[in-house]
C-alpha cells in the first residue's frame, strides 16, 4: 500500500494506459468456428456411444455392426468411443465437442430428452432427407419420429426405448396373499400391506429425485408439466390435474410405505438397487433394468405388470425413454456417418441389441418380432401401446433438468416443506422461465 | 521506518520496477481471466451462442438483475455465509488447539498426530467425500449400523446436514492451521516465554499477550485462507448432500452457481454469480485487513 503512494503520477498514468491496452486487446468470449459439415468418402469415423453399466454385451453389438459397415466401405475405419451416461459428466463431454469441432466425433448416441438442447446448441445435422430415403425407416413409428423432431426437421433416429412398468416380488405377494394391483388405489393399498407383513421390506422403493418415476402419476391424473399453445410452452404443473398426480406420488412416502427419511432423496437408479437387492416390494423400473435385477437377490422372484393409472384396468402413461443415433454438425464424413448410423440403428443391430441388452427395438417390427418372442416383454408393450407420453420438446428441458425443479417440487411436498399447491405453483415459476428464455 | 530508506524512495522509483515482474505473471493469469467473467456477466451467453453461431447480444445487467431479484439466491448466500463462518471458526478452534498440543505432547504422540493429520489434509476432498458418505449411508452405513438407526437418513434436515459436511470441511482443512500455528509456536523465542515466566504470567496471560500477538500475522493469513477456501466449498457439499441436498436445502454459492448456471448452460448467469462472489471475498477481506490495521496492526 505505502509503496504505491509513493510511485509518481505520470509513471502510474502510463502503468494504467499499458494496462488497459492490453485489457482492450482481448476480445469476447470464445465461440466454436462453425465448421460446415464435409462429407469425406473415406478415413477414419469417430463414434460416441453410452457407458452403460454392463458395456461387455454392447460392445459386441457394435463390434458386429462396424464389422458389417467395413465390409460394404472398404477403407474406412471406426473408432468407438464411450462416454458417461451421468447427465453432467456426458453434457460436458458433449459441451466440448460442440465448442471443439476438431475433436467431435462423427456419431453419437444421446439421450431422447437431450436432443432439443443439443439441436439449440447447433451441434446436430439435419437427417430429414436421410432418414426418408433409409428403406428401413418406414418401419420407425410417427409417435417416435416426433420425439427426435424439431421445426419438422429429424435431428435423430430413435435406437431403441425403455417405458416403465410395475416390478413386484412374486413371493412376497404370495406369502400375503396380494394380487398385483390394477389402480392407484390398489397400489396404495397393496404397498401398505407389503410393509406391514414384512417390516423390512419398502412397500413399494419410489424416489424424491426420481422424475420419471413421478410423471406417470402426474399424466394419468389427466396433467401434464407443460403445454404448448401457439408454439409456445407454459408450464401446467401447477393446474389440478398435475397437483392430483403430484400428491398421488408423494402419498406414497409415508412412514407406513416408503418413508420418506429412506425415500426422499432416492434416485430412479436407487430404486432399481433397492429392488434388486430385495428390501423392496414393488418398484417403477424400465425394462432395460431387466439384467440389473437378475443380477440382485431378487432373480426369478418377481414379475411386472403395467403400472396401473386411476380407474381400475386403466394403464397409468409412462415416460417414452430411450436413447437416439445422431450425426455431429462439424461431421467431415457425412455420407460414411449415415451409413454407418443406418447400419447400427438398422434392424439387425437393434435386434442384436435387445439380445444383449434387454432394450426394446424401435422398428415396429422388430419390436413385434421380440414380443413374440419374449412374453417377458408384455407389459412393456402393453403400456407403449396404451400411449406413452415425453417431456416438453424445448432446449429449456435440459435447464429444467439440470437445476432439478421437479426434484425440488417432489422433495419439498414429501418433506413437508410446502403443500402440493406452492411447491407446484414454484416450480411452474421455474419452468416458465426456463421455457421462455433460451 | 529508518530513514535512509525514505530518501532512497524519494530518489527512485525503484519499488514499481520490482513490482513489474510479478505484475506481469498476475495482470494475464488473474486480470485477463476476471474480464472475461466480467464480460460474460453482462452479456447473454449460453450454449447456442457458445457452438451454435448465434451472436452473443448484450445483456446489460438483466444477469445480476435476476439474480439479486431472486429469492432463493438470498437464501443460498445466507446459508453460504453462515455455514463458511462456522466453518471458520471450528477450523481455527481445532487446529489452534491441536498446534497447542502439538507443543506439549512427547515426541511419538506428536508424530502419531502429525501423521494423522496431514492423512487428512492429502485426503482429495472427493474420496474424503465419498467415504463420510458411505459411513453416514441411510441404509447401510456403519456409523447408523453402530447406532443402531438404521434408516435414519443424517442429511434430512438442513443444519444437521450442514454440521456434518461441515465436520468433513473441518477435517480437511484444519492440517493446514494446526501446522502453521505449530510452526509458529517453535518460532517464538523461548526467553520470551521465559521473560513472561519470571515475571508472574499466568498461563492464560501468557497465551493472550505474548502468544496472541506474536502469532498474529499468521494467524491473519490463516483466517483468509479459510474464509477463502470455506466460503468456496463445493465438493463436500456436491458430494455428500448428491448436489445440494434434500429440495436444494443444502445449497451454497458455488453449488448453486453450477447447478443453476454450467449444468445449464447459462454461462452469462453463472459469471455474474462469479463476479458476486469474488467481491463478496474481496469486501470480507478488506474489512478484515481494515479491522487489523485499526487496531495498530501493519500488515
Amino acid at each position: 500500500m505505502k509503496l504505491s503512494r509513493s510511485v509518481s503520477r505520470p509513471l502510474r498514468r502510463a502503468a494504467l494506459v499499458a494496462l488497459s491496452g492490453i485489457v482492450l486487446a482481448a476480445c469476447a468470449p470464445g465461440t466454436a468456428s462453425t465448421t460446415g459439415t464435409a462429407d469425406k468418402g473415406s478415413g477414419t469415423l469417430k463414434v460416441w456411444l453410452y457407458d452403460e453399466a454392463n458395456r461387455a454385451p454392447k460392445e459386441k453389438v457394435v463390434a458386429a455392426a462396424v464389422a458389417d459397415f467395413k465390409a460394404a466401405h472398404p477403407g474406412s475405419d471406426v473408432q468407438v468411443g464411450y462416454i458417461p451416461t451421468d447427465a453432467g459428466p456426458r453434457a460436458e463431454k458433449m459441451k466440448g465437442a460442440f465448442n471443439d469441432p476438431a475433436s467431435a466425433p462423427d456419431v453419437v448416441e444421446f439421450g431422447n430428452t437431450d436432443l432439443f438442447g443439443y439441436v439449440a446448441a447447433g451441434g446436430l445435422a439435419d437427417l430429414t432427407a436421410d432418414l426418408s430415403g433409409w428403406a428401413e425407416g418406414k418401419d420407425l413409428p410417427q409417435d417416435l419420429r416426433d420425439t427426435a423432431t424439431v421445426d419438422g426437421k429429424a435431428y435423430g433416429l430413435p435406437w431403441w426405448i425403455a417405458v416403465r412398468s410395475l416390478y413386484y416380488r412374486t413371493d412376497v405377494f404370495t406369502e400375503l396373499g396380494l394380487t398385483p394391483p390394477t389402480s392407484y388405489d390398489g397400489l396404495l393399498d397393496a404397498a401398505k400391506k407389503v410393509r406391514a407383513g414384512k417390516p423390512d421390506l419398502l412397500g413399494i422403493a419410489v424416489g424424491g429425485k426420481y422424475t420419471f418415476g413421478a410423471l406417470p402419476f402426474v399424466w394419468a391424473n389427466g396433467g401434464d408439466l407443460a403445454a404448448q399453445q401457439n408454439g409456445v410452452y407454459a408450464a401446467t404443473v401447477n393446474a389440478a390435474g398435475a397437483q392430483a398426480g403430484v400428491k398421488a406420488y408423494t402419498d406414497l412416502f409415508a412412514d407406513g410405505i416408503c418413508p420418506a427419511q429412506r425415500c426422499a432423496d432416492l434416485t430412479g437408479g436407487k430404486t432399481v438397487e433397492a429392488f434388486a437387492s430385495g428390501t423392496a416390494g414393488m418398484a417403477i423400473l424400465p425394462n432395460s433394468s431387466r439384467s440389473a435385477v437378475d443380477a440382485g437377490a431378487v432373480k426369478g422372484k418377481y414379475a411386472v405388470v403395467p403400472l396401473p393409472g386411476v380407474a381400475a384396468g386403466s394403464i397409468a402413461p409412462a415416460f417414452s425413454g430411450g436413447n437416439d443415433l445422431g450425426i455431429m454438425k462439424s461431421s467431415q464424413h457425412r455420407s460414411l456417418a449415415v451409413d454407418f448410423l443406418t447400419t447400427l440403428g438398422g434392424k439387425k443391430h437393434q435386434l442384436a441389441l435387445f439380445d444383449a441388452m434387454g432394450t426394446l427395438p424401435t422398428l415396429a417390427s422388430a419390436r413385434a418380432e421380440v414380443s413374440a418372442r419374449d412374453p417377458w416383454l408384455k407389459p412393456f408393450t402393453d403400456t407403449i401401446a396404451a400411449g406413452t407420453k415425453f417431456v416438453p420438446k424445448h432446449p429449456g428441458w435440459a435447464k429444467i433438468d439440470a437445476q432439478a425443479v421437479v426434484p425440488t417440487m417432489l422433495q419439498k411436498v414429501i418433506t413437508g416443506k410446502a403443500d402440493v399447491g406452492a411447491a407446484t405453483a414454484e416450480a411452474a415459476t421455474a419452468m416458465n422461465a426456463a421455457l421462455g428464455a433460451k | 521506518m529508518p530513514g535512509p530508506i525514505v530518501l532512497l524512495r524519494r530518489r527512485v522509483p525503484a519499488p514499481v520496477w520490482l513490482l513489474l515482474p510479478a505484475a506481469l505473471v498476475l495482470v494475464p493469469l488473474f486480470g485477463y481471466p476476471m474480464y472475461q467473467l466480467g464480460l460474460l456477466s453482462v452479456l447473454d451467453f449460453g450454449q447456442p451462442q457458445a457452438s451454435g453461431g448465434v451472436p452473443a447480444t448484450l445483456a446489460g445487467l438483466a444477469n445480476y438483475t435476476q439474480l439479486l431479484g431472486d429469492r432463493q439466491f438470498w437464501d443460498v448466500l445466507l446459508q453460504t455465509l453462515v455455514f463458511a463462518g462456522g466453518c471458520v471458526l471450528a477450523t481455527l478452534a481445532v487446529g489452534g488447539a491441536l498446534a497447542v498440543l502439538l507443543t506439549r505432547a512427547g515426541r511419538r504422540s506428536r508424530l502419531f498426530l502429525m501423521f494423522a493429520a496431514l492423512g487428512a489434509w492429502a485426503a482429495p476432498a472427493m474420496t474424503g467425500s465419498t467415504v463420510w458418505m458411505f459411513l453416514l449411508d441411510t441404509n447401510s452405513g456403519l456409523v447408523n449400523e453402530i447406532l443402531g438407526t438404521t434408516g435414519h437418513n443424517w442429511m434430512y434436515d438442513k443444519w444437521p446436514a450442514f454440521v456434518i459436511v461441515g465436520a468433513v470441511v473441518v477435517w480437511h482443512s484444519f492440517p493446514f492451521v494446526m501446522i502453521t500455528l505449530y510452526a509458529g509456536i517453535q518460532a517464538i523465542p523461548v526467553s520470551v516465554l521465559e521473560a513472561a515466566k519470571l515475571d508472574g504470567a499466568s498461563a492464560f496471560a501468557t497465551a493472550r499477550l505474548v502468544l496472541l500477538p506474536m502469532l498474529r500475522p499468521l494467524l491473519v493469513i490463516v483466517v483468509i485462507q479459510s474464509v477463502i477456501w470455506d466460503f468456496k466449498v463445493f465438493t463436500q457439499i456436491y458430494v455428500m448432500t448428491t448436489g445440494g441436498g434434500i429440495a436444494g436445502q443444502n445449497l451454497v454459492l458455488n453449488v448453486y452457481a453450477y447447478q443453476q448456471a454450467f449444468a445449464s448452460s447459462d454461462y452469462s448467469l453463472g459469471a455474474a454469480i462469479g463476479v458476486l462472489m469474488t467481491l463478496i471475498l474481496l469486501a470480507v477481506t478488506a474489512l478484515y485487513i481494515r479491522a487489523l490495521r485499526r487496531s495498530g496492526e501493519e500488515l
